[in-house]
């Protein structure tokens, strides 16, 4: 196998890879907030059920998490594996916040593994809700660390290099990097967003499955608000992100935006299809581009022609970019609708297709955040490191590239169908009602 | 002492903690394995489940802080072993996958199935056997450049006695020193059945465990003769490592204070992990690499050391909380209450 197929497989392995653990990592990162949330509910209002949502969503939890693990350890390694020379490198500058990952997963499977085990240790919830905290922080900061190193491929700095030659370390400023703050604050709102979504897709499932008992509805309100929250907060994220690339990454805006030429008063391009380099079918939406980029609808904005064509991503990141786009308002509008419409009391929410809308949700919410992370690591072809190191100098030398990506092809898929039957199994065999019925035996009547 | 000293000390000592308590995690699968299959399972499983449920995430946590500070040590280690190890990690990481989500699994989906508790056993026998092979390429003869790229020699790899020594190690040691603990555990929870099963085990396990120890000594006399001579340097540090195996032998023998002969155990382990990694001074893969060529920059290495030290104050507390929540607790050890979510 020649180097070129070793880069190509590289290539796949890696996103795969990600691919996988990101629908793990973000349930993981997302739903111990949601799980706080809940059973900070269930004591300040002195009510059982949010108190067994926080119990349930846990139980599910740990599948989720076991998963996300394993994945985010086999990433981990493959970044060793699979690009030495990038981490060669990199690592000379890098190193401290993926270090400082590890101290926060720590500290995280610490608490995670006291909370699951103590349910019935303590007879006061509050010291209970008190270990969600740092596992909620942990999982959190995980991705807060993990995300910054990735903000670091996108705008390194904080060394300087002389002849092939890293010297002036500064760790901090290589973490505090430009792209680092949209990234990280985009990671984490998106994470809790996506899981409150994919938790309301639940609950409105098992309405619509008949089940009508009031568990699920206030699963459902709950979750939708905090949905609501943080769809509107990635909005507003959003737009510094594209603040952010005018200014730092302007081609990587330019190719996901098929903005060809520098101009001023640019539209912003939605939809549409690439033709031979003519633009068909699109919707222009007029100054949108220079207000997305610089807060003015007059200003200029580069075009693609500005680049050397060797350092032009590809660009059908632009689907990319209108299906996350797209997704996240859809979401935004859908939560704050449910939410406005049960507060007036109308009666829609309660109507089988509306559910079904609320059921989509969650996988739209999931599919939105793996077309945004394919959009923001292809949007930086061809760097691995941005004007530094390029993919292809990067990637391993050995020859069994090819077959350590059929291995993993199957790992994963055993993962997935495996957690998938086990979450459905966990579930239907003890139906909420079920769980209810059983508690109330347990504690002698005094129980809702 | 240097920053590259304190370094790889640091690295070392975590290293060390994967060894014991991967040791005893793998260990825990294979026996509650054996005894499924032998129609034992009643006597053992409670005791492993108790124990490794609320443990098994922190275990995986100490290989992946290991791995993640060699890189940031020592950059370097990248180039030479990411690029050679690619297979035998790879298949560590689909084993470890398996057992770590199979774990999660089967505590909260269902419950029990022999197929898989079978596997689970076996698989954890394979982890470290896959993962000592780095052990075994650090020392040397296995490894050629070509091109000015590393590229490992399996054929060499996989017909050197001193490779399959290892392998024997790693297996018997994690069987040895699963069980001492596990003795320890099922004494504490008072179940005298799996005690008395568990005492067999560490005597059954304690002798291969020690002569492989020594074999390998022997091997590298052949292959290392560097290392070899380093390691008669230090021939109290491993006689010292001997004493504390007898006394821990002796102590289960004796049916006397599981606690302190696993601490003995922990203390001769130490002690021969110590004693190796001092010896493999100062190489990190010899003979192309030593921990003094490879060291990051000096800004790194302090605010790495820095981020360790606050990271262990976060820690520290948080595992001894751990430890006395589920280890030293009584009514949690002897299972009188049902606690998980």
């Amino acid at each position: 196998m020649g180097n070129e197929e070793a880069v190509f497989f590289s290539r796949v392995l890696t996103e795969l890879t990600l691919s996988f653990h990101i629908i793990y990592a973000t349930i993981g990162v997302g739903v111990p907030l949601m799980i706080m949330i809940a059973q900070w509910v269930g004591i300040k209002k002195n009510d059982e059920h949010y108190i067994l949502l926080a119990r349930r969503w846990a139980r599910g939890f740990v599948i989720t998490v076991a998963v996300g693990v394993v994945t985010g350890t086999a990433i981990g390694l493959q970044l060793s594996l699979l690009w030495p020379n990038f981490m060669e490198l990199a690592g000379n500058v890098i190193a401290l916040p993926l270090f400082m990952e590890t101290f926060a997963f720590f500290f995280e499977a610490i608490f995670l593994g006291i909370y699951l085990y103590t349910w019935d240790r303590f007879e006061n919830q509050k010291k209970h809700l008190l270990l969600l905290i740092p596992v909620a922080i942990g999982a959190s900061f995980s991705a807060v660390f993990i995300t910054i190193v990735n903000a670091f491929m996108n705008a390194p700095r904080g060394f300087d290099l002389v002849d092939g030659e890293l010297i002036n370390i500064n760790p901090l400023l290589a973490m505090f990097n430009p792209a680092m703050p949209t990234k990280v604050v985009h990671v984490v709102v998106t994470a809790y967003m996506t899981s409150a979504f994919v938790l309301a897709s639940i609950a409105a499932f098992r309405l619509l499955k008949g089940s009508n008992h009031v568990y699920h509805k206030k699963a459902l309100f709950l979750t939708m608000k905090v949905g609501l929250i943080f769809s509107i907060a990635t909005a507003i994220i959003g737009d510094f992100s594209g603040k952010y690339l005018a200014e730092y990454q302007p081609e990587k805006l330019a190719a996901a935006e098929w903005h060809f030429e520098t101009e001023e008063n640019a539209s912003l391009i939605m939809y549409g299809v690439l033709d031979d380099g003519e633009v068909k079918y699109a919707i222009k939406i007029p100054y949108a581009l220079s207000i997305l980029a610089h807060s003015n609808p007059f200003a200029e904005v580069q075009g693609l022609e500005e680049f050397p064509e060797d350092e032009i991503p590809p660009l059908y990141i632009h689907y990319l970019f209108d299906l996350m786009v797209s997704i996240g308002m859809w979401l935004a509008f859908l939560s704050a609708l449910y939410v406005f419409a049960v507060w007036r009391k109308w009666s829609f929410v309660q109507t089988k297709w509306f559910r079904w809308l609320l059921v989509l949700g969650g996988p739209l919410a999931v599919l939105a955040i793996e077309a945004g992370w394919w959009l923001a690591e292809v949007g930086r072809q061809p760097w691995i490191l941005r004007k530094i190191m390029r993919v292809e100098d990067a990637a391993t030398t050995s020859g069994q590239v090819d077959l350590m990506l059929v291995l993993f092809a199957g790992l994963y898929l055993v993962l997935g169908i495996g957690s998938v039957v086990v979450l459905r199994r966990m579930f239907k065999k003890n139906p909420v009602e079920q769980e209810i019925e059983d508690r109330r035996k347990e504690k002698g009547g005094d129980f809702l | 002492m240097t920053l590259e000293i304190i370094g790889i000390s640091v690295l070392w000592m975590f290293l060390f903690g994967y060894l014991i308590v991967a040791s005893i995690d793998f260990g825990a699968g294979f026996f509650n394995a054996y005894n499924t299959l032998t129609r034992r399972d009643h006597i053992l499983t409670n005791i492993i489940e108790r124990y490794l449920s609320p443990v098994w995430e922190v275990t995986n946590v100490f290989l992946v802080f290991f791995f993640v500070g060699i890189i940031g040590f020592f950059p370097k280690t990248a180039f030479y072993y990411g690029t050679t190890l690619l297979v035998p990690v790879s298949i560590a990481i689909v084993l470890l996958a398996i057992r770590g989500s199979y774990y999660a699994f089967a505590m909260y989906g269902s419950y029990g199935h022999k197929g898989y508790t079978f596997m689970y056993g076996i698989s954890g026998l394979f982890i470290p056997a896959s993962l000592s092979i780095v052990l075994t390429i650090s020392e040397g003869g296995f490894i050629s450049m070509v091109n000015d790229h590393p590229v490992l020699d399996y054929m060499e790899l996989f017909t050197s006695p001193l490779t399959w020594s290892i392998v024997v190690l790693s297996i018997t040691a994690l069987l040895y020193i699963s069980a001492v603990f596990l003795t320890w555990y099922a004494n504490k929870a008072g179940d005298k059945s799996a005690t008395e099963l568990l005492r067999k085990y560490v005597l059954i396990w304690a002798l291969p465990t020690i002569i492989t120890a020594g074999g390998i000594i022997f091997e590298l006399r052949h292959h290392n003769p560097e290392h070899y001579a380093r390691i008669l340097d230090l021939w109290w540090v491993f006689g010292l490592s001997f004493l504390l195996f007898v006394g821990t032998v002796w102590l289960i023998w004796k049916r006397k204070k599981y606690g302190l002969a696993f601490g003995l155990l922990v203390g001769q382990f130490a002690l021969a992990f110590f004693g190796y990694g001092v010896s493999h001074y100062p190489f990190l893969l010899y003979p192309y690499l030593t921990i003094y060529d490879s060291f990051t920059n000096e800004a790194m290495a302090i605010s790495l050391i820095v981020a360790f030290i606050a990271g262990l104050g976060l820690l520290l507390p948080s595992l001894y909380l751990l430890l006395r929540l589920f280890l030293f607790n009584k009514d949690y050890v002897r299972g009188n209450k049902d606690h998980h979510a």
